[in-house]
């Protein structure tokens, strides 16, 4: 049985933002679905009274005062932009 | 036709009033020029890595106190992902399963009904960049990128448009008078989002919702949730079904228009953010931050009805901002009486500003210079004709009620002799109004009142001008 | 003798001494790079200009008798994946190709501030996504004792350019592996730091809570020298440990009397190839000789560390690397003319396989009905993973193992299955998930190529691992020998 399918990996891409071909997708079909099944090897464990672990460290309440520091130049922000107008970053038009 | 319940929840933006931004040290200064308020942090920049905010933590917590909520003393960031232009690393840094404040609620008040409406959670997250469109293109401004903001999610407990704008009111007053946000909605530093559902009565389960945005202005968002209401009632009626879909409101027309129907729910992908660590609220800080929050409206509301002897009219009224209130008891540490101060404040004041549209602090008006008018119509120095004249020029141009009485010579004539040779004067004048007096024509009286005010004007003591003309009548 | 084999103490008293000045350093560094990089290929951009301007201003300093950094004059490269104001850093990714950073990696300013001299940035897996440098989305990097070999992942071309003589010493970075592995495979010493010892700030993330920066080096003492410089608490990354830094040189006993040592079974299973497993005993009986005692333990988790790091750092990248989205920096395609197109071409066009999939795996990993089955679990299995070493760290020092299954393979022999090549990882990877450090030393060589010892010390512990690693460095010969090229 598969464990993703194709329209799965379809839908997956387009949350990703990653434009896949036909055959692509069949390729990425069967390269998940064998990680995948490797990965639920996991499921063999049985980690109901298990907390997950986000950080190794407990580390806490790591804060930051409230104050302004120096921001960039309007062209240091600008400067490694694809498209620009007016100081501003643009983009082709919303389709929604 | 079967009866139908309107079922509404709003979700509140607000910007928390920081210095800095929540995960980076650049300003939050609203109207900067484009890109001028950004470092790699909030450009998303590759590398870079976020710091909490103290401040921000603590106004969060704040507005989560003040809204009654239970504060998770666990609390942690998660990251929202979605790709759009003005989310910089295409993942929102916002709270998920544990947000600062969950299960809280106000108290509103429509027609004197009084209702609780529940808050189901209050999370921390960053503010969003601007869009702006233009025919061949979006142009991108990412200073408000990261500006601090809390999520303000309410139970659907809301039951018409009117509770919905009460709710509104009265977070914001509650919200303001925390001092954690300006809630200026012009500004955007408060926005809302309405989700509306209808369902027959007595039926327990939800219909589909609609979500309304671009909720311009409190008054927006009643007329939306009212059209919204009549609309789905309407499909409904008609055998036809509600779809969930994404609507704006549109003020030229005054309907809503369809954005977009969902399919489905949005699927962001939440998870813990790996780059922050827990935040863990011990006793002392949330005791800290308790002690920070100011009288609220409500209380302030049943103090003004206990120490000043109020009417609960005027206490609610004048609790609504927070401006208001500390004008009015300002007005009244300056020697102003109670009742005449809050007549004042909800009379002329709130006509004024209403007309000019404009808020207490943009205009010249001081506590001091309302107490100082207030004081001079008690004592009998000016008429509340003279004193609207005073006003006038105390909320333009400011300075002190007894120096511009005297400046502008608007003292009252309380002077017995004076008016009394000014109404002998006028009933020579007037021997018709003397004779239909004589024939028991009362309203002669008044005519000749006015008389005598317009020769003086304005200024002779009414009680006084009264007096001495049936004096000076009976002795004809 | 080269000046360029020598190490960092030595050089220092050469300068010192002004038999040397750095602009020798740096122009020999530059001669040996314009030598060997044609073959090597580990360098995806040299800084020399910049380079030979910054030693002529040391060498005046030097002169003038004016303050010295911890690395003063010293000449480093760095990995691609580690920001560099000005100075172009790529990931080795075609969407970064002509990414300029506007600011400077917290290790990058201590770095400076030592003293040091950037040569150049570093090649490496695309976004540090492998185990042979051949995700590059430039060209792959060369193993130096043996051209037809890969040099290991991601930090491949780091350990490379260290094992060839190009640099002195590099930066590289480690997620499950990626420091360590490319060590062991060219033959070089190289650290992943405790998780939290050093500043991620400026480390472009490729799994948040597992990434850490660490020195390559061709010493051991050259190693603490760079960690020296680089490790402490930053204000700017939240996760950075609160510590005291101690004096890691000071470590450099050359005894390890009374230290015990535990031995993974798992380590020494079955996939683990028997020229690596001599070259571990020979390295345990060295240390035996010195005084240490080692007893075999288990880490039963272990097996399922594969799994978990793949979940994990998969769901991690999938979120970090979408800001690469066309809209502020990096690559935009021009085939598409509105906002959906533009992210979808411009990421497809920019990002490679490896990386593509990953983001894919992670993608579907955190979605709607998988997170508790794959992300949630792999969270929980992690947990268990960390309790394994706190279990046997309770009785001994360090833990000690092969680096990796095998020593270097050809390239192109492993690319068609990502499972197969994932397998190179898999004595590497508990340790990133533990958050402990390990380090990799050369213990010798399998049919002509060299075989990395791997010591795994307690949290914050650099200092035994570095006492072990120095005290069998100094036992043996292996760190002498040097690829032909």
């Amino acid at each position: 049985m598969s464990r993703i399918s194709k329209e799965e990996v379809k839908h997956v891409a387009n949350l990703a933002r990653l434009a896949v071909t036909e055959e692509e997708a069949e390729m990425l079909t069967e390269q998940l679905d064998k990680i995948i099944g490797f990965a639920e090897e996991l499921n063999e464990l049985d980690t109901d009274n298990v907390e997950p672990t986000t950080h190794v460290l407990e580390l806490k309440n790591v804060l930051r005062e409230d104050e302004v520091r120096n921001s960039v130049s309007v062209d240091e922000a600008m400067k490694n932009a694809p498209a620009q107008k007016d100081g501003q970053f643009k983009v082709p038009n919303i389709l929604e | 036709m079967s009866k139908y319940e309107t079922i509404i929840g709003l979700e509140v933006h607000v910007e928390l009033k920081t210095n800095s931004k929540i995960f980076c040290g650049c300003s939050t200064n609203f109207g900067a020029p484009p890109n001028t308020n950004v470092c790699p942090i909030c450009l998303g920049h590759p590398g870079v890595l976020p710091v909490v905010n103290h401040q921000a933590v603590d106004f969060a917590m704040r507005a989560a106190l003040a809204l009654n909520c239970e504060i998770n003393r666990e609390t942690k960031f998660d990251r929202k992902n979605y790709f759009y232009p003005d989310n910089p690393k295409a993942y929102q840094v916002s709270q998920f399963d544990k947000p600062i404040g969950e299960h809280g609620w106000i108290e509103i008040e429509v027609d004197g009904n009084k209702k609780r409406i529940g808050i189901t959670r209050i999370h921390m997250e960053e503010d969003a960049g601007k869009l702006t469109h233009t025919a061949d293109g979006s142009l991108v401004d990412l200073n408000r990128q990261g500006t601090p903001l809390v999520e303000i999610v309410s139970e659907p407990d809301i039951r018409t448009p009117e509770e919905a704008y009460a709710y509104l009111e009265k977070l914001k007053a509650i919200i303001q008078y925390t001092g954690v946000s300006d809630c200026k909605m012009e500004e955007g530093s408060l926005r809302c989002d309405a989700n509306i559902s209808i369902r027959p009565e007595g039926q327990e389960k939800f219909g589909t919702k609609a979500e309304l945005k671009n909720l311009n202005s409190f008054a927006f968002v009643q007329k939306g949730l009212e059209h919204e209401e009549k609309r789905q009632r309407e499909v409904v009626s008609a055998g036809g079904e509600i779809l969930q879909e994404t609507r704006r409101y549109d003020e030229a027309s005054k309907t809503t228009i369809l954005m977009r129907v969902k399919e489905g729910s949005d699927d962001y992908r939440y998870f813990p953010e790996p780059d922050l660590v827990s935040i863990h609220i011990d006793q002392e800080w949330m005791d800290r931050v308790k002690s920070e929050i100011p009288e609220l409206p409500d209380a302030r509301q049943k103090r003004y009805v206990g120490e000043f002897g109020l009417p609960e009219y005027d206490a609610k009224v004048l609790t609504m901002t927070k401006e208001m209130a500390d004008f009015f008891e300002a007005t009244i540490h300056s020697g102003a009486d109670a009742k005449q101060a809050s007549n004042w404040i909800m009379g002329e004041v709130s006509a004024y500003l209403n007309n000019e549209g404009r808020e207490l602090h943009q205009t010249a008006l001081t506590a001091e210079g309302l107490a100082g008018m207030i004081k001079l119509i008690g004592d009998g120095t000016i008429s509340t004709k003279i004193a609207k004249t005073v006003f006038k020029e105390l909320v333009e141009n400011g300075g002190d009620a007894e120096k511009i009485v005297k400046d502008k010579g608007l003292v009252q004539i309380s002077d017995e002799g004076a008016i009394r040779e000014i109404v002998v004067n006028i009933l020579d004048s007037n021997e018709q109004s003397v004779s239909d007096y004589k024939d028991g024509k009362e309203k002669a009286v008044g005519f000749l009142v006015g008389q005598v005010m317009k020769e003086t004007k304005g200024k002779a003591n009414p009680p006084l001008v009264n007096k001495l003309l049936i004096e000076e009548l009976k002795k004809r | 003798m080269s000046i360029l084999d020598k190490k960092i103490s030595e050089l220092h008293q050469l300068l010192h001494k002004k038999e040397l000045n750095v602009s020798d350093l740096v122009d020999a560094t530059f001669d040996r790079i314009h030598q060997v990089d044609d073959q090597v290929k580990a360098f995806l951009t040299l800084n020399e200009e910049y380079s030979r301007i910054k030693a002529k201003q040391l060498d005046e300093r030097l002169v003038s008798g004016g303050d010295r950094g911890l690395l003063f004059g010293m000449p480093i490269g760095i990995k691609d994946n580690i920001v560099t104001k000005g100075i172009r850093t790529t990931c080795a990714s075609r969407i970064l190709e002509n990414f300029e950073p506007i600011y400077d990696a917290t290790v990058v300013e201590r770095l400076n501030q030592a003293d040091t001299i950037t040569i150049g940035k570093l090649n490496m897996d695309e976004f540090a996504m492998g185990s042979s440098n051949e995700n590059s989305g430039f060209h792959p990097t060369h193993n130096p004792w043996d051209l037809s070999c890969v040099p290991g992942g991601s930090s491949g071309a780091s350990a490379a350019a260290v094992s060839a003589g190009e640099v002195l010493f590099s930066l590289g970075s480690d997620t499950g592996g990626s420091i360590r592995q490319p060590a062991a495979f060219c033959g070089v010493v190289g650290l992943k730091p405790t998780y939290g010892l050093v500043s991620r700030y400026g480390l472009v993330a490729f799994a948040s809570s597992l990434d850490q920066i660490g020195p390559v080096t061709r010493s051991v003492e050259d190693n603490a020298y760079l960690l020296q410089a680089i490790a402490g608490n930053d204000p700017m990354d939240s996760t950075s440990a609160k510590v005291d830094i101690p004096d890691y040189l000071a470590s450099f006993t050359g005894d390890v009397k009374g230290l015990k040592i535990a031995v993974p079974k798992e380590y020494l299973g079955a996939g683990v190839e028997p020229g690596v497993k001599e070259r571990v005993m020979e390295a345990l009986k060295v240390l035996e000789g010195l005084g240490a005692t080692w007893e075999e333990v288990s880490l039963p988790y272990s097996r399922y560390a594969l799994a978990t790091y793949y979940l994990l750092s998969s769901s991690e990248a999938s979120a970090n690397l979408s800001r690469f989205d066309g809209v502020r920096y990096g690559l935009r395609s021009d085939n598409s003319d509105n906002l959906i197109d533009m992210y979808k071409q411009s990421r497809s066009e920019g990002f490679g396989e490896e990386v593509k999939r990953r983001i894919m795996l992670g993608t579907f990993a955190l979605s709607s009905g998988y997170y508790d089955a794959y992300y949630k679990k792999a969270q929980k299995v992690r947990t268990l993973i960390k309790e394994d070493f706190t279990n046997v760290f309770e009785k001994y020092d360090v833990i000690i193992g092969p680096t990796t299954p095998s020593a270097s393979f050809k390239c192109g022999s492993m690319t068609k299955d990502p499972l197969t090549m994932y397998m190179n990882d898999i004595l590497t990877i508990p340790v990133n998930l533990a958050g402990v450090p390990a380090i990799s030393v050369p213990c010798g060589f399998s049919d002509g190529l060299p075989i990395g010892l791997q010591i795994i010390g307690k949290h914050f512990d650099e200092s035994t691992i570095y006492q072990v690693a120095h005290a069998f460095e100094q036992a043996t010969e292996h760190h002498k020998e040097k690829p032909k090229l």
